[in-house]
């Protein structure tokens, strides 16, 4: 059954391709419920790539490769802390000074690693399971990252809705006056989601230079840490809509591609646009929806404790 | 008597101004600068003009002095670049992109003593020289290979963005392939940018899955080549040799080589004979190599080799006639071949590509 194999690909493709995005906006979504905007995500997912990519060559450890891209994105989140968290200097400013920082970095870092290539991450496969029909391909036979997403996903969402941790978190985003009133320690809990956003990042690049394309080049993330943002507002700052929206956006780019190979006569101009403009359209209706209940309400705010 | 010897040295000085020829004195190192449009290690386009670069460093060394500034945006910013490569002394300048032509010419016009080479434009002035490789005669081979090597019958080819030197590629791939397959089927998916390693390789899934068991690329990173080596399917590599990242997969791949031409015009520059000319080497200049045949059977490979030297001999010439439009108009005559310049402004597909010119 050709068109049932087609299909099952097809999936599989979307579910891969949203998964970068996914890992970045999730580490965002946590940082700006905490009440800090940091634009430096496409920043610590290039540097994840980088250091994920030279330390698996290195050591011959995609593990080893996938851990210290996460370190990576944490030490530059940590950068961006500092400014904008410990300084209070300007949350935007600070983001995109760390984007910045970040691609320098990476090229750096990668330069003696042009040419080179890795194994790619194993997809894992299930016996029985991952050749089942159509959905086989997509849910099973997929590389750890994808299931690693989901995972932390549903930590995200469960976390953040039940614990008290996801409370306080929760409360220091909508009013950290308040919540410094009640003896939490604002900045400190901030930089923590900041890092767990660094983190997040790190994971999303190691994706990218270990498992989708495991080679390391320049400026390979191409723009996905901005699309990453974008999404955390397009879900509404919720787990769920952010898993809705990655793979929404990951739908319409794979299959703007297949589009274009059926040769349909469609501009392919348009069809490369199509992705972003389902985002934009989506988040006016999300927007009509559910008025009133937008972004946390101190995001963005610096927070300097009254002595 | 001083008098006489400091008039005599402030005459000889303003000689030497006056003359300005571009002269390089042989105790002075000649300053070469260069600009990418893309990061060094893109494995790409901006890499193999730097490979060019350290070419000119091993072949003059302590000669020359080069320096180069990568990832500069087409437009204002590289018109800033290039001025101040020029005040930082450089008088050999390499402009690497299609977009940086109205910069470098806006500075070549302030600063006639300086000489300025841009690549792939079309503009010259007396101290601006343009240069260009013929990639499309590289792209009538993999046709051919293609066509013969597909199991399939349907090939699938991943383009950048819809600028002539793109669709020329196309219609001289097509035109390759129509001469061993004329049945070939070809499927087009456009990226719509250089440099997007992960969409590249969706690309390329997209194309196998769509039942394409031979991937060309006209992007700039060896995405497409990992992902067709994933899936068990050949394709051919771009701008650089990256048979590393398809061991299996790769059947060849265009190679640009730009060092024949820099050593060429840094050797002239340093002789003061450099003029404004305009260059399009191809397969027989060396501008254009093919990097080994691999992973076809060995008819495939003499035919590949064949095409090859009746290339570079003059013997073919990609886009010789009868060629027919999309909607079967004859553009070019049995016997005849398509002008140079008409390849440079190339805008139609010809027949046997089922789909269109994106935008048209």
């Amino acid at each position: 059954m050709p068109e049932f194999t087609i299909l099952g690909a097809v999936l599989a493709s979307i579910v891969a391709a949203a998964t970068p995005l996914l890992l970045a906006a999730l580490g965002e979504l946590v940082a700006e419920r905490g009440g800090t905007l940091n634009l430096g995500v496409e920043g610590m997912m290039i540097v994840g790539a980088a250091v994920g990519y030279a330390t698996a060559y290195g050591s011959g450890s995609l593990l080893l490769g996938t851990a210290a891209a996460v370190a990576a994105g944490v030490l530059l989140s940590l950068v961006f802390a500092g400014l904008a968290i410990w300084l209070a200097a300007n949350q935007v400013a600070s983001g995109l000074a760390t984007t910045i920082l970040g691609l320098g970095i990476a090229g750096l870092i990668g330069s003696p690693f042009v040419g080179t290539r890795l194994d790619a991450a194993p997809t894992l496969h299930i016996p029985g399971l991952t050749s089942l029909p159509v959905i086989g391909e997509m849910v099973f036979g997929q590389d750890a990252f994808v299931y690693a997403s989901l995972v932390l996903l549903a930590a995200v969402g469960y976390g953040l809705a039940r614990t008290r941790a996801g409370l306080v978190l929760r409360a220091v985003g909508e009013s950290h006056a308040a919540a410094h009133a009640l003896g939490h320690p604002v900045r400190r809990i901030r930089t923590l989601a900041v890092m767990f956003g660094g983190a997040c990042a790190g994971l999303a690049g190691a994706h990218l230079s270990l498992a989708y394309t495991p080679f390391w080049a320049s400026d390979m993330t191409a723009g996905r840490g901005w699309i990453a943002l974008a999404l955390v507002v397009f879900s509404a700052w919720k787990p769920l809509w952010l898993l809705a929206g990655a793979y929404l956006f990951g739908a319409v780019s794979i299959l703007q591609l297949h589009v274009q190979g059926f040769g349909l006569g469609i501009p392919a101009q348009f069809l490369s646009a199509l992705p972003y403009l389902a985002t934009v359209i989506a988040l006016v209706i999300i927007s009509l929806l559910k008025r009133g209940q937008g972004a946390p309400a101190s995001l963005g705010m610096p927070f300097i404790p009254d002595r | 008597m001083r008098k006489f010897i400091s008039m005599a040295v402030a005459l000889t000085a303003g000689l030497v101004l006056a003359a300005g020829a571009p002269v390089a004195h042989a105790a002075e190192k000649l300053k070469i600068g260069f600009i990418y449009v893309g990061p060094v290690g893109d494995f790409g386009w901006s890499y193999q003009h730097d490979q060019g670069r350290k070419a000119v460093e091993k072949e003059f060394g302590d000669k020359v002095e080069t320096t180069f500034v990568e990832n500069v945006q087409e437009g204002p910013d590289a018109e800033r670049v290039i001025e101040q490569l020029v005040r930082a002394g450089n008088t050999l300048i390499f402009t690497t992109s299609f977009g940086f032509m109205e910069p470098t010419l806006k500075v070549a016009k302030r600063h006639p003593k300086v000489m300025f080479e841009h690549a792939t434009g079309y503009k010259r002035e007396k101290n601006v020289a343009t240069y260009n490789a013929k990639f499309h005669e590289g792209r009538y081979i993999l046709g051919q290979i293609a066509a013969k090597v597909s199991k399939t019958g349907t090939v699938g080819y991943i383009a950048s963005v819809p600028i002539p030197e793109v669709i020329a590629g196309i219609d001289s791939f097509m035109l390759g392939a129509q001469s061993v397959n004329p049945n070939l089927k070809i499927k087009i998916v456009w990226v719509n940018g250089w440099f997007d390693p992960a969409k590249e390789a969706d690309a390329a899934k997209a194309l196998i899955d769509q039942g394409a068991d031979v991937i060309a690329q006209h992007t700039d990173s060896p995405a497409a080549m990992q992902a067709a080596e994933a899936r068990g399917v050949k394709a051919f590599g771009q701008s650089s040799n990256m048979i590393t990242f398809g061991p299996k997969a790769q059947l060849t791949s265009i190679v640009d080589n730009w060092a024949p031409y820099y050593i060429e015009r840094v050797k002239l520059a340093l002789d003061g004979k450099w003029t404004s000319t305009d260059t399009w080497g191809g397969l027989k200049d060396g501008e254009v190599q093919m990097a080994p045949y691999t992973n076809m059977p060995d008819d495939v490979k003499k035919m590949a080799e064949d095409t090859e030297e009746a290339i570079k001999s003059g013997k073919l010439h990609p886009f010789k006639g009868p060629i027919y439009k999309q909607d079967g108009t004859l553009v070019v005559k049995e016997g005849e071949v398509l002008a140079d310049k008409d390849i440079l402004s190339l805008n139609w597909y010809v027949k046997g590509i089922d789909d269109k010119v994106p935008g048209q």
